[in-house]
């Protein structure tokens, strides 16, 4: 069984806590000047979603989750599901809505996706940092509403809404950044 | 500071030039607020032969082979210059003080760097409380540019506890200060929950409870330690005895360490002693003991209390920077 000292802890480590598998978010080290030495964790757990915190003592060790971090593409939706493909070896997989969660918004077909393995099993899907989105439907006028600090909503292909300036209009593709939800700039 | 972009751009300090101007004037204001008040800047050696028995400091140990010691000699790097600046004490330098380098294997964080700067000094006929006074001028002197701040306040290390955890931690059992950590919302792991140590309890305490909400918009001093952390100062009788220390905080930083300083060579050997058991205990390494200041206090260390400070801290302070990284040209990183 693979484990990390507190030593190894840093942002991404995926570990197991609790018996779940989980990603530091953050790690301090802490130690009054003549005391104990603490890692101060900030922990994801990558079932739940939940972001907590936890204490360990310095040189601690904790077990390591099974978990890799696949590139895939992003094929269909089937209701239930979301299916992907490894592009090389064609191997396909299905990942729920526990997986998804969030990110279905952005998910359009043939975008390679990154999709966290725990066991062999989808865990997450995160898409692209940056999308490329049809415009489906934003309000036409230039004159807009100048009250909201500039822009308007636009909704996308994948029913995401973001803000967009007003001079993007129905019909246009755009770049959106996935992690912050903001437009970028016309494709 | 988790991934290391390279050379190309690592190269670079990871301090603005403003800041390294910053440490150079602060630098010179402790020197002219030192020789203003006839305290001797003195250095000593960063490598000695010995190294402190504290098992909650790590000494870095490297090696020297040449004339003197054909055979080879290990050398410690100090963690602090506490011990020969004690020799020069006993010798008779009346108040002393020093700016130096020292190194702790195994620190490294937001505010930890494994070498870093520390001001040291010693005041002869002073006890903790006329230092704490001094230590509070010499800070607001310091800081006076780059913030207001309202007169020190003076807390114990009970009343500190009392007030911001809500606990006594002279009549707290293991069992109740882990009901009190929960109570906090500090989630500890399976090892840390089964921790019988009762320091182990008030430093995770402290550290995550208490020391957020020390000096806030003031300086507070907490003193009179439980005696079993007292480290180098004198323990104080009474009921419960202790320790004759104090530690500065601002803005929830620990800053600053004091002692009213134990001057007796048996009871200092004694404690060596015990944390040279506690280190064999934790299966830490044992070091050698420091025989010269041993038979230095034997001589007789004259009364005096002593202070290090975190200078890289104090610079991070009065930068405003929330890295000890922002205050250092190379850190560990970069060095």
């Amino acid at each position: 069984m693979a484990t990390y000292s507190t030593n190894e802890f840093k942002a991404g480590l995926k570990v197991m806590l609790d018996g779940d598998p989980a990603s530091i978010v953050e790690n301090e080290f802490v130690k009054p000047g003549k005391g104990q030495a603490f890692s101060r964790v900030r922990i994801r757990n990558l079932k739940t979603g939940r972001t907590i915190e936890r204490t360990f003592k310095s040189g601690e060790t904790i077990e390591a989750a099974d978990v890799v971090d696949v590139e895939m593409q992003y094929l269909y939706n089937d209701g239930q599901f979301w299916h992907f493909m490894n592009p090389e070896s064609y191997e396909q997989m299905a990942a729920d809505k526990n997986a998804v969660g969030d990110n279905a918004k952005w998910m359009k077909e043939q975008d390679v996706c990154i999709i966290t393995l725990w066991n062999g099993l989808p865990l997450i899907v995160e898409p692209p940092n940056t999308v490329t989105l049809k415009v489906t439907e934003t309000d036409p006028g230039l004159k807009g509403d100048t009250s909201g600090g500039g822009g308007k909503p636009a909704t996308l292909e994948t029913g995401a809404v973001v803000r967009v300036p007003l001079f993007v209009k129905e019909g246009e593709t755009i770049k959106v950044n996935t992690r912050t939800g903001e437009y970028l700039s016309r494709a | 500071m988790n991934t290391s972009p390279g050379p190309e751009s690592d190269w670079r300090p990871s301090a603005t030039l403003e800041v390294l101007k910053l440490r150079a004037r602060l630098l010179q204001r402790l020197r002219v607020f030192f020789s203003a008040r006839g305290v001797l800047e003195i250095e000593t050696p960063a490598l000695s032969g010995t190294a402190t028995t504290d098992p909650a400091l790590a000494s870095f140990a490297t090696h020297y082979t040449g004339p003197r010691f054909p055979q080879g000699q290990t050398l410690y790097l100090h963690t602090s210059p506490e011990f020969p600046m004690k020799r020069l004490l006993a010798a008779g330098s009346g108040s002393i003080y020093q700016i130096c380098k020292v190194f702790r294997d195994g620190e490294a964080g937001r505010q930890h760097n494994p070498e870093f700067t520390l001001l040291e000094w010693y005041r002869v006929g002073f006890d903790h409380h006329r230092l704490m006074d001094e230590t509070g001028e010499l800070v607001m002197d310091l800081l006076a540019q780059s913030m207001s701040l309202q007169s020190p306040e003076r807390l114990t290390y009970r009343e500190s506890f009392q007030r911001h955890a809500g606990l006594d931690p002279f009549a707290t059992s293991a069992d109740e200060f882990g009901q009190a950590a929960r109570m906090h919302g500090i989630s500890v792991s399976p090892e840390l929950v089964s921790e019988k140590a009762p320091d182990a309890w008030l430093d995770l305490l402290l550290t995550h409870v208490v020391e957020p909400k020390l000096g806030q918009g003031r300086l507070t001093f907490i003193y009179d330690y439980p005696a079993s952390q007292a480290a180098l100062a004198r323990i104080q009788p009474g009921n419960p005895p202790v320790a004759a220390r104090f530690e500065l905080y601002l803005n929830g930083i620990e800053l600053a360490n004091g002692f009213h300083e134990l001057a007796d060579a048996d009871e200092q050997r004694a404690r060596f002693e015990r944390q040279l058991h506690a280190r064999e205990a934790a299966g830490l390494p044992a070091v050698p003991l420091d025989e010269r200041l041993l038979a230095a206090l034997a001589h007789g260390l004259p009364d005096c209390a002593g202070v290090a400070l975190g200078f890289d801290r104090l610079v991070m302070l009065a930068s405003g920077a929330h890295t000890i990284e922002e205050v250092l040209a190379f850190p560990l990183e970069r060095a």
